[in-house]
């Protein structure tokens, strides 16, 4: 999950790590009150949960009231990346001479959170550790102990962060690292820390996100929560709480467990179609789940034939015929050709119950991927 | 003969009174597992699926002399029940859970690097000897004993893939589900290690999929280390980047790691055949027999 930089930023002012002086404003009048009493320069900031704002024309530094009004009307409600912009965060400009990068995210390969600095902040990390990997000082951490705080000082010195702030960067890393394990973070990054003149340390940015997993214990930041959805068949997914992504093809594809389902996106493509979603109904799925499954790739107006494969062991492959049965026996006539293969847990009993007056059959993965595309290219011809 | 599990393993289920931990601990036992206990705080003295509870792991070791657990615990204390697990120093647990939050895991792989331990999992489907022994959820009917080992991070991949090799007769010496997460206790490389050394092994198949750089290492290994044929099978070619398809690992990273086409690269370059269908899979095995 996803925090906006300025919810990220109140839970580091919380903490004690320095963060400009900033407002939050939905209105190009609220924006101006929030300049007016923060000063020149102001940053204005799109909060949207998309990277590289500042690229895109989500991020605009203005020096005059003039400025803060031309900014704040072009940025609240511009479109970022598909996002509408519907607030933004003020923020005092920081005069600073220098820039950095800290983060602290899990390394997956080792099983352990890993501290990184750099001294290359303020722009694209990604790329700064794709093409000089050496630019980044790492720590790892043992997560049964904790950070010892030599460590912070330790990957702060290998960065080569000057020897004045030193100890005042890695104090924000040491902070940032105990919120990282106290908020159940998957990855926290400040890029850039700024360094002023006066040699202060600012966090001038914020990301934070949350395991979603740990959501059940971090309340607060469950409250936080705000679902960003590219569409309403994104959105519809989630409250059905399905795994789904939409993507750019015609045939819908409804399957149990994400290998499987990815196995039939792939096979979608290898025999010539072109795939229109990723849907997993989980395990032990019960007939209102698919019955719900059908009616998101219906619903997708790109969607021209369907293809549902359930592989049972929770799911059961009578309960999913009993949910295919009920959800199109709704219909007078069936908007889109479903093809149905069935195995696993129950199958027998499921293609026994299963109305085949509704759906075509296939008995093997291979041959229900066929056949959809098939019907997809009937429709489109 | 198999890795990891077989006849004589004794099992306790970790969360045997819940919906789940009762059903497939019967479904378990149906198969021929040996199931001789349950471990549920609060639940010491009562039975359940025909066998006994106990208060804690301890306890149903020491009585039943189990060396295996397959844990059943909803995901908010299934970091708790794994080291429980660890620290009654059993051969083998099995993590089912999905959804345990990626810290508790890094705490749980830490102490599982200083036991004797093998974790498999988390969220993963478990393990099955065909003919001998299942420890997990996998639908014992579609497996059949043989000569080919097979580990998975994906479980109905792993269903997938078995039915493609059973239907033609070829059968399995152990099934593994890894799991899908980004920290797990059983890697590939320590699968192919297993399978590599055991001698009905006569050729293995890894299913991999998009996220994290596990397949690359695995086929590293065994470009190196491997006589026994092994023959491959990646997920999410058509998975876009930045999007989370389904498993928690399963993610194409914006700067193109972890990507379908690095890993079939690496194991190409290892001398293992990736199937583009679970069916070619199959095409290869046989192959190799």
């Amino acid at each position: 999950m996803k925090l906006h930089e300025y919810q990220a930023k109140s839970i580091f002012a919380d903490a004690g790590i320095p963060v400009p002086d900033s407002r939050l404003a939905t209105t190009v009048e609220k924006a101006l009150d929030a300049v007016d009493e923060i000063g020149y320069p102001a940053a204005i900031k799109a909060q949207v949960h998309v990277g590289g704002r500042g690229k895109a024309g989500g991020i605009k530094i203005a020096t005059d009231r003039e400025e803060a009004e031309q900014y704040a009307d072009e940025i609240l409600g511009m479109d970022l990346k598909g996002y509408t912009v519907d607030r933004v965060l003020v923020e005092a400009g920081v005069d600073f001479v220098d820039e950095l990068y800290v983060g602290v995210t899990m390394d997956r390969g080792e099983g352990e959170p890993v501290l990184m600095v750099s001294t290359e902040g303020g722009v694209d990390i990604e790329e700064v550790a794709e093409e000089n990997p050496d630019a980044i000082a790492r720590e790892h951490v043992d997560p049964a102990f904790g950070l010892h705080p030599y460590q912070a000082r330790k990957v702060v010195y290998e960065a080569g962060v000057d020897a004045d702030v030193a100890l005042d960067v890695a104090s924000i890393l040491s902070t940032l690292y105990d919120l990282y394990e106290d908020s159940d973070a998957s990855e926290i990054e400040v890029n850039p820390v700024m360094i002023t003149s006066d040699r202060d340390v600012i966090a001038a940015d914020a990301v934070m996100n949350v395991d979603e997993d740990a959501l059940f214990r971090q309340p607060d930041l469950a409250e936080m929560a705000e679902e960003s959805y590219e569409d309403d068949l994104e959105r519809k997914a989630g409250e059905y709480g399905f795994d789904y992504v939409r993507l750019s093809g015609n045939v819908g594809i409804i399957g149990n467990g994400a290998g499987l389902v990815m196995t039939t996106l792939d096979l979608v493509d290898y025999y010539g179609g072109k795939p229109a979603n990723f849907l997993d109904i989980g395990g032990g799925a019960k007939a209102d789940r698919v019955a719900n499954a059908l009616d998101m790739v219906f619903s997708d107006e790109n969607v021209d034939s369907v293809v549902f494969n359930i592989f049972g062991g929770i799911t059961r492959g009578d309960e999913v015929a009993k949910g295919i049965n009920e959800a199109l026996g709704q219909f007078d006539e069936i908007p889109k050709k479903v093809v149905v293969r069935l195995a696993g847990t129950n199958a027998e009993e499921g293609m026994e119950i299963l109305n085949t007056d509704l759906v075509e059959v296939e008995e093997t993965l291979e041959d229900a991927v066929q056949r959809a595309v098939k019907n997809a290219e009937e429709v489109t011809q | 003969m198999s890795i990891f599990v077989d006849d004589d393993t004794r099992v306790v289920v970790q969360g045997i009174t819940g919906g789940e931990g009762k059903f497939h601990a019967e479904q378990m036992i149906e198969y021929g597992t040996n199931v001789v206990a349950g471990a549920v705080p609060g639940k010491g003295g009562q039975e359940a699926a025909g066998v006994p509870v106990y208060d804690t792991v301890d306890e149903a070791v020491e009585a039943e002399d189990a060396d295996a657990s397959v844990i059943f615990v909803p995901p908010a204390f299934a970091a708790d029940a794994i080291f429980e697990a660890l620290d009654t120093d059993l051969d083998l647990a099995v993590a089912i859970t999905e959804g345990i939050p990626t810290q508790d895991m890094a705490k749980v792989n830490k102490r599982l690097s200083e036991t004797d331990t093998r974790l498999l999992g988390p969220n993963c489907p478990g393990i099955i000897t065909p003919g001998e022994a299942k420890l997990g959820i996998l639908p014992g009917n579609i497996f059949a004993d043989g000569n080919v080992g097979l580990v998975s991070r994906s479980g109905t991949l792993t269903y997938q893939v078995v039915d493609n090799l059973t239907e033609r007769g070829i059968g399995q010496t152990t099934a593994i589900g890894i799991g899908g997460d980004p920290i797990i206790g059983t890697s590939f490389i320590d699968a192919l290690e297993a399978f590599e050394a055991d001698a009905e092994t006569d050729a293995v198949v890894m299913c991999g999929e998009i996220g994290g750089e596990d397949e690359e290492e695995a086929a590293r290994f065994i470009g190196e280390h491997m006589d026994t044929p092994v023959a491959g099978f990646i997920a999410g070619r058509t998975a876009p980047p930045g999007k989370r398809m389904g498993h928690a690992g399963a993610i194409v990273s914006g700067s193109g790691t972890g990507t379908a086409e690095s890993k079939i690269d690496a194991l190409n370059d290892a001398g293992v055949p990736v199937g583009d269908t679970p069916e070619e899979v199959a095409d290869h095995v046989e192959s190799f027999l």
